[in-house]
Order: structure tokens, then sequence, then C-alpha cells
């Protein structure tokens, strides 16, 4: 097993235990139940912009199932999956993204931030109000409302949250091109 | 911080139950619940759950708080499922029946009190057996008894750390609170909106950081010790299956089956009163 590998089973470990703690550091909207600005998404993009699909995919599977049943006493597939969904799609650029290089300048900004705004229409207007369907039959224009507001909500955390904890960690890492390979 | 529910040790035979059956258990029971909308199985798993959760000791006091957020939530979801769509359970039943008449469109019909009423129950037939299932599973056994459903250990692993690094965490945003509040942090209701958020964030940021730290700590202790070495590892915590393990994956398979024939003997997922 490479060094990378290790590291990755921990930090799907670490970060799926933040993850699950950071969900008491959302902030409820209101008038569309089960929406908040969350403080774990920003964290989600985050860990998956450096660790990559699996890690991504990873704790955001695991960390929503275990944070439903630990604080809602039931597991709702029907928004676990898409988050899982979510963590994998942003990880998928995890390279073009040069964090960990400290290479994290204004073009990866916007890719990154393009990246978050696909990944949540696809999770939350699309993957979750289907299943929320099929699963709950649950009426079209209500899960498509509730999808529509927590993508619109994760859009604007993963924006000002995301970007700032992923420019200041970018920032703490020395830049790759400092120095040179010798021949 | 809100206290995180957890494994609490106890001595019934639910508790000495593999992780894995209680896995099982879980999966197919919420899988059912999920795909039947038939009042009759939904009403007979509920009573089940709660038989079951009754043999599991579990004190109601312990769940309680949370069980109040479910309904909370419940009731929210049901009131915006009949703001959205007060038609939602005529459309299901195919009839309908006006009980009396609000506003507009929104009238009070018995298919769609019926409807919700199934919403309600649906989710209330999967939150006891969540609930007994985080109570009565010791997280080092279940991550071992994953390995043996021949998931690979490093998941089984991961979820160890998972389970194992919550308190670490939870200790270290306490300890970052504390310092930032003698900094001069004001977290308390008495400012504003704003300011909490941005002390929040002084939080947040320190935390997320010292737990990148911790992960290259943790994977470098793995390595020194020779994670991943081998394809089969030994678990400390492992239990071997015992009839009641047996007993209780038959049990849990062969009601899932019954459930499933019972919801679509009469062609479709919901039981239709009307």
């Amino acid at each position: 097993m490479k060094k990378s590998d290790i590291r990755s089973v921990a930090a799907i470990g670490i970060g799926t235990a933040l993850f699950i703690l950071l969900t008491l550091a959302a902030i409820p909207v209101g008038f569309i139940p089960n929406t908040q600005l969350q403080t774990r998404v920003a964290f989600l993009t985050f860990m998956s912009a450096i660790f990559g699909p699996v890690v991504g995919g990873a704790i955001g599977f695991l960390g929503h199932a275990i944070a439903d049943a630990s604080f809602y006493g039931g597991v709702w597939w029907s928004w676990v999956i898409p988050e899982g969904v979510y963590g994998i799609i942003i990880g998928i650029f995890a390279l073009k993204f040069k964090i960990e290089d400290g290479g994290f300048g204004l073009k990866e900004t916007v890719l990154f931030n393009i990246a978050q705004v696909v990944a949540n229409i696809i999770a939350w207007i699309v993957i979750a109000p289907i299943l929320d369907i099929v699963i709950y039959a649950e009426p079209a224009n209500k899960v498509f409302a509730q999808g529509a507001t927590s993508a619109l909500l994760n859009i604007i955390t993963v924006a000002i949250i995301g970007t700032i904890l992923t420019k200041a960690y970018s920032k703490v890492k020395s830049k790759t091109s400092s120095l040179s390979v010798e021949d | 911080m809100a206290k995180l529910l957890t494994y609490s040790e106890k001595n019934t035979w639910i508790h000495r139950l593999c992780g894995v059956t209680k896995l099982i258990f879980f999966i197919l029971w919420s899988v059912v619940g999920m795909v039947t909308y038939d009042t009759r199985v939904l009403g007979v798993m509920l009573l089940l759950s709660l038989i079951l959760f009754k043999m599991s000791k579990t004190d109601y006091r312990q769940v309680a708080t949370i069980v109040k957020v479910v309904g909370f939530f419940l009731l929210i979801n049901v009131i915006a499922i009949y703001a959205f769509s007060p038609g939602q359970g005529t459309k299901i039943y195919n009839c309908r029946t006006v009980i009396f008449h609000i506003i507009g469109p929104y009238d009070i019909t018995k298919e769609q009190l019926f409807y919700e009423f199934n919403v309600i129950l649906k989710y209330f037939t999967v939150v006891p057996i969540a609930l007994m299932f985080i109570l009565t599973t010791n997280p080092s056994e279940f991550a071992a008894s994953l390995n043996k459903l021949g998931i690979k250990y490093t998941i089984g692993y991961s979820i160890a750390i998972a389970l194992r690094y919550i308190p670490d965490v939870q200790n270290d945003f306490n300890e970052i609170k504390l310092a930032q509040e003698a900094r001069g942090i004001d977290m308390s209701v008495k400012v504003s909106l704003p300011t909490r958020l941005k002390s929040m964030f002084a939080i947040i940021f320190p935390l997320i950081f010292s737990s990148l730290e911790r992960i290259d700590t943790v994977s470098n202790a793995m390595e020194l010790r020779g994670f991943g070495k081998n394809k089969r590892r030994t678990w400390y915590s492992e239990k071997k299956f015992s009839k009641s393990d047996y007993l209780s994956i038959i049990f849990v398979i062969l009601s899932s089956v019954i459930a499933i024939i019972i919801t679509f003997y009469d062609g479709n997922r919901f039981y239709n009163p009307f």
C-alpha cells in the first residue's frame, strides 16, 4: 500500500469525524424544512479539492449518513447519496486546483467555483429531488423548491467559506515552482 | 455543543449481536421502509421496531431530544407538502373526498390526510431502528465486522477512525472556542448574527487546519506500523457469529420479502382503502 493510500484512509476517517461535528455549526434558514447554511459543505468541498474523488465521495456519503443517524435518528438516503456524488464531482478536478502545491491562484479560484456550482446543481436540483420522488413519493414542486433552495445556499456557503478556506490553506503550502530539478 | 448520540454499553441480546447483523438488519429495514407505502406494512414495522427498541433497554431520556427534533422536522415537512401540493393524495389514490374547504385550491381531503399520515408513518418506522443501531453497536466491533461482509478493511478502518476521533475533534473544538473567547470573541446571543458568524470562522478555521495536521500524524503512525502491508488483518474486537445472529438475519430477510410481497400484491406500492 502506497503512502498516499494510507493518507487517504486517515483523511476519510478524520474528515468524516469533522464533517459530522460541523453539522452543529450550521445556520438554519427556516422557511423551507431541512435547509441550512452548512459550513460542513464548505469543508467537504475543501477536502474533496485536496484529496480527490475517493476521499471526497466517502466523506460526503459516510459523514452525511452517520450525522443523520446520530442527530436525527434516521438516514435519509435521498440526501445522503447526492452528498457523496457532490464530493466525487469536486474531487475529479482535484489535480487541477494545485492546492497542495500552493498554486491556488485566480484561474484555480474560478475553476473551483464553476465546479462547485455545477456539482451543487447536479447533486441537489437533479439527484436529490428525483430520489425524494422515487423513494418518498413527495410532491415534485415541493422537492424541487427544497433542492433549489439548498443548492443556492450551498453555492453561497462554498463561494464564501470554501474559497477563503482553500486559499488560506494553499498559502501555507510552499510553491513547488520555488524549487527546480537539478540535473 | 450538543451531545452526539453514541454507543452505550448494556447487556441485552441486541447488544450481544454482531455489528454486521445489526447493519444488515438496519439496511434491509430502511430499504423496505423506503420502498413500501403500504399502511398495513408500515404499521406492523413500526410496532415491531418499537418492541425491539424496548428490548434494547434504551432509556427514553437518552433519545428524547432527538425524537423531538424529528417530530418538529416532520411537522414542518408535512405542512410544506400540503402547502406545495394539497392534491397529492388525490393524485395517488385516484379519488377525492372533501371534508371541508379552506381557501382557493386548499381543501382538506380524506386522501390528502391519509397520504400525509403515511409519510409520517414511513419516517417513524426507521427512527427506532436507527437509534437502536447507533446506541447498541460498539464502533470498533462494527468496523471489524464490516470486514466480514467482504468489504475491504481500509474502508472499515476509515469508519473506525471517524468514530474514534469524533470525541477528540469535539475536544479540539471546545478548546479553540475557549481560547478564542479568552481573546475576546463573543459567541453568545448578545452580539448580532454577522458578528457571531465571524466568530464561528475564528473557531472553524483553526479546527480544520489542526485536523489536517492530525491526518498527517495519524497516517505517519499507520505507515510506521505497517498498515496495508498485508491483504488481511486481524481485529481485536471481532465477534464470532452466534445462533441469534443467524436467526436475526433470517428473520429480517424473511420479513422483508413478506413485506414486499404484501406491498405489491395489489399492483402498486400504495395501500388504497378508498
